[in-house]
């Protein structure tokens, strides 16, 4: 019972939305997009979006610098 | 075959236009790039003056410190190619209308330097420019790890990318991997108005 976050082992949580799990990982960064299995997952989803047991998710993040 | 993939080549970079969002690092280095390899048409959108610190990696010269961005990066280019038409807007992009100079570009290139703006740029490229090609950096600071940078493909999003590197809040900006990634930027926006090279 476990998702792989940006290549990482992460546990699963049962009914965990996008929200949550960015929460819980605690990725800060402003975002540029959350792929749920190579499907783009739109922001106004994240609240909705259950993320299913061994998903491979990946979270682009924007850092400063330029 | 040489010469007629570099005459075909030619043609069609001369009839391009690619638009520049921010000429720090990113942007100057990207725009002398483009210029250098015969894009016809540069838009470029910065507000900022060129300060003594920005040396260290911007594409200016001492002589050009206290000038606006836009008019030092134009005469620059102009330098290596008075016949790369120019356009510049002197202005800072906000939220609601960052889309507004890019229009009518064939690629748009992301080289602010804030996060926040950043993505925000990025979100409204892709929502009100739709299918528009746009290339955009994130993870510039520090030096070393070259091979962790990697091309993101997103849809009409192209991203050069270090999933790892620190915020230039937290680390140093340096000349080789700004320009490192402003140049990953100019590359990835011919592989776009050219196709993959085969």
């Amino acid at each position: 019972m476990s998702i792989e976050v940006n290549q990482k082992n992460v546990d699963w949580v049962e009914n965990e939305t996008v929200e949550q799990l960015l929460k819980r990982m605690k990725y800060t960064f402003p975002l540029v997009v959350v792929k749920i299995n190579e499907k783009v997952i739109p922001k106004k989803d994240f609240t909705v979006s259950i993320i299913p047991d061994k998903s491979k998710i990946a979270v682009i993040h924007m850092i400063s610098g330029g | 075959m040489h010469k007629e993939k570099a005459e075909k080549i030619k043609k069609k970079l001369k009839n391009s236009v690619i638009g520049i969002a921010g000429l720090g690092g990113l942007g100057s280095n990207a725009a002398i790039s483009l210029a250098r390899a015969g894009v016809g048409t540069l838009v470029l959108v910065d507000f900022d003056k060129v300060e003594e610190k920005n040396l260290d990696r911007q594409y200016y010269f001492l002589d050009q410190v206290g000038r606006l961005k836009i008019d030092a990066t134009k005469e620059n280019i102009k330098k290596i190619n008075p016949d790369v038409v120019v356009k510049t807007f002197n202005m800072k992009l906000i939220k609601g209308s960052m889309e507004k100079p890019f229009k009518d570009v064939d690629v748009v290139i992301e080289a602010l330097d804030n996060a926040d703006t950043k993505a925000a740029f990025i979100e409204e490229i892709l929502t009100k420019l739709k299918n528009k090609p746009l290339v955009a950096a994130s993870g510039v600071a520090g030096y070393g790890h070259s091979d962790r940078i990697v091309t993101k493909k997103l849809g009409a999003l192209c991203m050069c990318y270090d999933e790892q590197a620190k915020s230039s809040d937290d680390d140093i900006l340096m000349a080789p991997r700004v320009i490192l990634m402003a140049n990953w930027e100019a590359n990835l926006t011919l592989e776009i108005l050219l196709g993959e090279d085969r």
